[in-house]
């Protein structure tokens, strides 16, 4: 047995006894976002160590890793092939792992433009609460055969099962990149995020922060010029410092706490009635400090088609997620006991 | 056919117009079959409701009377997930049939189940936007279907699948209850829903309404046809398009007997007596298509190509789809019937899984004309039969069963968007081992307890596998151990 089979063996029995002892399993890759979701009462189960590249294909545009890998080492290596991960995944700690990736199932500025981690995710193999060994979907692009459990694991947060590999799209990095600054108000930032999005401009990310629109570009060398003229604005010398800084949430804008998620459809207003926001996502997320209530907020994202998270705090979060109102709530709930009917899994953190 | 008990279709019938309950037999056989018509069962009776209060008493009624349901919209399908049941209603979507709205500067639509796909990109052709998943099927079958299959269409490799398109599905579950998943933001809270019910092929609920997203027509779209006088080269040239950074807008391959069946068809200008055609459009901004077409266009040449053109007007660039897209219905001029087989394979292997093709058969004594997806790997080889002469049907269907083994073998899957319906289900027991079809049984037991919607279709049964004897090996163990031999 080589290192990975002993480390999955003894996982395996790790979740027998846990299920034998009623207890409950937290999982943890290097616990960069353990500050995401509900703050929980379990065990730890470490699973950095189960870590390396599968397969990595760069022609087929596939790459598969045990979940404990890092993702710089994933990125280094695409990056070499001059391939990257589409959805851009925010970090948020130099160790971070591909399977608390997707597991939290958060995705970066590129998001809106080339998909979230959900859309990139092509198959799983995964450790279920009887401590079983499954995999669904696959390598490749297309595949309907089964339900797609594969992109439910995606955002699941770890209450479903252990991921224990994930094979992903990956993309060729654009030739080109450029990031445009133009000077206008939230509302119509937003306007303006969605009206290109309407036309065929290359845009790879775009943002809104203190009267500021920055817009991200890329494409052919010829293709982005083409678009800075007809975008306008001034090119900020930094731009990777720029994205990197919004989707590693380094900038001191996103320092307050508590930091709550607006996710929205794109188009809704600004509500600037709120404080000052960070707009990304083309208008799709926007990231609010106020110390609002809870339901307030989530009474306005919901008037306007979205929902809320409660991002970061100082205090323990346990309501980071907007309530799920029934029958769907008692539909998620059974859907869980389908992949762990004793409830090793079950943290609440979600 | 057998019958519905009498006191459930007497309050059925109250329950629906006078005209949105058919049961005569000759109202009944247009239902017979999906587009996989080898598989006929006449339906006891079919509903036609027209709103969602309708289809909620249905299904509520259905449950209290523990009858199934097949949902159907427009019948398009290729695995026979439509296909009536044994003493099911089948319930059919085609008259929620409306475009609710259209939403220029969000980008979405939010549509009924029954409209045709292609009706969506009409209606949003006046803002410059469309909705890009696009199967060959577009002009006749339903968004509802699509989202129930997952559909692709020809591009699915830049453009994604339907579930890469989709935000928001309203559907109705067994207990007439409405769900919302997804949302008309990026994101909702709880479980990814809106990917487990796309492709859950009419097993978890019924989808009454879908928001999808629109993107702007793209600025340019032109394509390249490449003939190659060997399908390897053309393989070749698949991946090597790729490895040079280019995401081609639609990748798209035929074998020699495609072609040429498909230029006495539609007379496309395809060069016949070619072993293989490569179609390549580049779409984007105006600068983006010149060079990507000329990388293009250096790599196939570089691969051996025979003959580069590119499509010189929008009229020769729908004439060379046109080809592409009449592929199926001219194999059939060709040959009495042909059997569509919808496996997906990592391109890299392509070449040995033509090989593999090409020897089953000849083993067989039965024709195969190759189609494909080559961007996203995609077969469809069809195998031309005759299904009057007795047992071709049979050893059609053995032949293709072999040819999808050969996908799982190389890492591929038995089907890349046609659905499992009830074609596949014996492979459905070699690419998948037991414990994780029980999954997949139990989360349908978790949105349908009582097991009524589209029963016995997409997952086989345990027992069914165990009959089978079919060779999933999973860690070196046998299958279904836990299962009697027979
Ligand atoms: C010539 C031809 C070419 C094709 N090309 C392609 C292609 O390129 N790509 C591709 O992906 N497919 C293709 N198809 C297959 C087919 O068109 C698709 O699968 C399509 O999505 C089916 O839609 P439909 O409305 O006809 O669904 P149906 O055949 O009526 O139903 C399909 C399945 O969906 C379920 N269903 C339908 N509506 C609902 C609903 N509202 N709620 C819940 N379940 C529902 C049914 O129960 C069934 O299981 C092709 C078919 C043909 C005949």
């Amino acid at each position: 047995m080589n290192i990975h089979d002993q480390w999955l063996a003894a996982t395996g029995e790790r979740v027998l006894q846990a299920r034998a002892e009623k207890r409950k399993l937290s999982i943890r890759g290097s616990g960069s976002k353990g500050f995401y979701g509900n703050v929980v009462d379990a065990d730890t189960l470490d699973v950095a160590e189960y870590a390396g590249v599968v397969d990595y294909q760069p022609r087929e545009l596939t790459l598969t890793a045990r979940a404990g890998t890092r993702l710089e080492v994933i990125e280094a290596l695409l990056a070499k092939n001059n391939q990257m991960l589409p959805f851009e995944p925010p970090h948020f700690g130099a160790d971070a792992t591909l399977g608390g990736c997707v597991s939290t199932g958060l995705s970066g500025p590129r998001r809106p433009y080339a998909g979230a981690v959900r859309d990139a995710v092509l198959g799983t193999k995964v450790l279920d609460g009887r401590a079983q060994v499954l995999r669904f979907g696959g390598q490749v692009i297309k595949n309907v055969a089964g339900y797609d459990v594969s992109r439910l694991m995606v955002g699941a947060m770890g209450t479903l099962g252990v991921l224990l590999e994930v094979s992903v799209k990956v993309l060729p990095c654009p030739e080109s990149e450029c990031t445009l600054m133009l000077e206008m108000p939230a509302d119509r930032a937003v306007e303006i995020m969605n009206l290109w999005a309407a036309s065929p401009v290359p845009l790879s990310a775009t943002a809104w922060r203190a009267g500021h629109l920055y817009v991200r570009l890329s494409g052919t060398e010829s293709a982005v010029q083409a678009a800075m003229q007809k975008i306008g604005g001034a090119k900020i010398p930094d731009g990777p410092a720029f994205w990197q800084a919004l989707r590693e949430q380094t900038m001191p804008d996103l320092a307050m706490r508590p930091l709550w998620r607006l996710s929205m459809p794109t188009a809704a207003k600004a509500f600037t009635a709120l404080g000052q926001p960070v707009i990304e996502w083309g208008g799709g997320v926007r990231w609010y400090g106020t110390d609002m209530p809870a339901d307030t907020l989530r009474a306005l994202a919901k008037q306007a088609g979205g929902h809320v998270t409660l991002f970061r705090s100082h205090q323990p979060i346990t309501q980071a997620f907007t309530p799920l109102p029934e029958p769907l709530a008692a539909l998620h709930q059974r859907i869980r006991l389908a992949l762990d009917p004793h409830g090793v899994f079950d943290t609440g953190r979600m | 056919m057998s019958a519905l008990p009498a006191d459930f279709l007497e309050k059925l019938r109250r329950l629906l117009p006078q005209d949105g309950l058919l049961t005569a037999p000759e109202d009944l056989a247009p239902y017979e079959c999906d587009a996989l018509s080898a598989y006929r069962r006449r339906p006891p009776a079919v509903a036609l409701p027209r709103t969602e209060e309708e289809i909620s008493a249905i299904l509520n009624l259905c449950r209290m009377h523990n009858v199934p349901v097949v949902a159907r919209g427009h019948g398009t399908g290729l695995s026979g997930g439509a296909l009536p049941i044994e003493g099911a209603l089948l319930l059919t979507l085609a008259r929620l049939n409306r475009i609710l709205m259209i939403d220029p500067l969000a980008r979405t639509a939010r549509v009924q189940p029954g409209v045709r796909n292609l009706a969506i990109s009409q209606a949003a052709a006046p803002y410059g936007l469309y909705y890009a998943p696009d199967p060959s099927s577009q002009i006749a079958c339903s968004i509802g279907g699509n989202v129930a299959e997952n559909s692709g269409g020809l591009h699915c490799l830049k453009y994604g699948l339907t579930v890469h398109n989709i935000l928001e599905v309203r559907a109705i579950t067994i207990d007439g209850d409405i769900i919302t998943l997804g949302s008309r933001a990026f994101d909702a809270p709880g479980y990814d829903l809106l990917a487990l019910i796309t492709g859950s092929e009419g097993m978890l609920a019924v989808i009454v309404e879908i928001t999808v997203r629109l993107l702007p027509k793209p600025e340019r779209a032109q394509v390249l046809l490449a003939a190659f006088d060997s399908i390897a080269n053309a393989g070749v040239a698949v991946g090597q398009i790729i490895a040079a950074g280019i995401i081609p807008a639609a990748m798209e391959m035929m074998d020699k007997l495609s072609i040429q069946a498909a230029e006495d068809y539609v007379h496309a200008g395809y060069p016949v007596g070619a072993e293989a055609l490569l179609l390549v459009e580049v779409d984007g901004v105006n600068e983006e298509v010149s060079d990507g077409l000329r990388v293009v266009y250096e790599v196939v040449k570089a691969c051996g190509a025979t003959e580069v053109r590119t499509a010189l007007d929008e009229a020769e660039r729908t004439r060379f789809w046109a080809g592409r897209k009449a592929a199926f219905p001219a194999i059939g001029r060709i040959s009495p019937d042909y059997y569509c087989m919808d496996g997906t394979i990592p391109r890299g292997r392509l070449p040995e899984v033509l090989v593999r093709i090409a020897e089953l058969s000849e083993e067989y004594g039965l024709p195969v004309a190759n189609v494909f997806h080559a961007g996203d790997g995609n077969l469809h080889p069809l195998i031309l039969y005759d299904a009057n002469k007795p047992g071709e049907l049979e050893k059609t269907e053995e032949m293709g069963g072999k040819i999808l083994e050969t996908c799982i073998a190389v890492g591929g899957t038995i089907t890349g968007e046609h659905g499992v319906g009830v074609e596949k289900l014996n492979q459905m027991c070699v690419q998948f081992s037991s414990a994780e079809l029980e999954v997949f049984h139990a989360l349908k037991a978790a949105f349908d307890p009582p097991g009524l919607l589209n029963p016995g279709k997409a997952v086989p049964s345990l027992h069914r596998c165990a009959e089978l004897g079919a060779m999933h090996v999973h860690h070196g163990q046998l299958p279904h151990p836990e299962l009697p031999r027979f």
